[in-house]
């Protein structure tokens, strides 16, 4: 495993330099992993380094870049909208010569078009930012503070909002009204059926699953080798 | 299906959850339960039961145990 970096198109022009997680030996089968968004990133995260771990040990390097804002990137989220997750996610898989994407969960709203792979469990960007309000709600009712969700988003749809803890721009909260996960016929879908047992983005605290990513790694192995 | 919910959620093994009565607490009893949890396990309880939950229906004492989201999720359920 290795930090290779990534040149990342900035909004204003010029590019900053974003770091990606790598296993890398030159070889041809290359998959560009998108990760889960926001929290659900944290929860994802180690199982999706194991699905790579996997990967890896099947013969096909794979790469995992920090979205801008995200991880380890110094750019501010609250500048931040979708479309600069797609750009970045198109630089990186054209700089690390991708030939296939699995994207996580939200990860498939800002998949680069033109390659074929997989989406791991879809989920629509208005579910997303729905759940991230409804914690918001939570919290400020524990705290004694009463607020609602069309004043929050009116608000946020003005000035940017922060939820869970991401400060997100306005054009975010914009975008994640609206985003769906891409339907194409290069690209397939897995759902949790397929993989078994309990999906692990719900988890309270981050978990982990060895048979859950040997299914994941699989089906991604078993389809690149077809 | 609300068991199996907690299951996912909580990181339970299979037959822990059955242990679950109508008093054991939830929100504010478990810590690993935060409110990015809870919006999780509502969702999802939404996408599997096929209801639509009100914000103003989630209040501290629906989710202080897990007979009262039961409870909840039943009524739901069937109006």
């Amino acid at each position: 495993m290795k930090i290779l970096d990534y040149a990342c198109p900035l909004p204003s022009g010029g590019t900053a330099r974003e770091l990606a997680l790598a296993f890398h030996q030159g070889r041809t089968s290359r998959v560009m992993v998108i990760p889960a968004l926001f929290d659900e990133a944290n929860r994802m995260r180690r199982f999706t380094v194991e699905v790579m771990r996997r990967l890896d040990i099947a013969g096909i390097d794979c790469f995992l870049p920090d979205l801008p804002g995200c991880n380890e990137s110094l750019q501010d989220l609250a500048e931040i909208t979708s479309v600069d997750w797609s750009d970045a996610m198109q630089a990186a898989a054209a700089q690390f010569g991708a030939s296939h994407l699995l994207a996580i969960r939200g990860g498939g709203l800002v998949m680069p078009g033109g390659y074929p792979g997989w989406h791991y469990a879809p989920v629509k960007g208005a579910s997303i930012l729905r759940q991230m309000l409804r914690a918001r709600l939570i919290s400020s009712r524990e705290a004694g503070r009463e607020e609602n969700q069309t004043q929050l988003l009116e608000v946020g749809l003005e000035d940017g909002l922060e939820l869970g803890g991401y400060q997100l721009s306005a054009g975010m909260l914009r975008d994640l009204q609206s985003l769906v996960p891409t339907v194409s016929a290069s690209f397939m879908i897995i759902d949790q059926e397929m993989i078994g047992s309990g999906p692990l983005w719900l988890r309270a605290e981050p978990g982990e699953d060895r048979t859950q990513a040997d299914a994941l790694a699989a089906v991604v192995a078993i389809g690149m080798n077809a | 299906m609300l068991r199996q919910i907690l299951t996912d959620v909580l990181g339970l093994k299979p037959e822990q959850a059955k242990n679950f009565t109508n008093d054991t607490g939830l929100f504010g009893h478990l810590p690993e339960l935060d409110s990015m949890a809870v919006a999780g396990l509502l969702t999802e309880l939404e996408d599997r039961l096929d209801i639509i939950i009100d914000d103003d229906e989630v209040d501290g004492e629906l989710l202080e145990s897990f007979g009262a989201l039961l409870a909840f999720a039943e009524a739901k359920q069937a109006g």
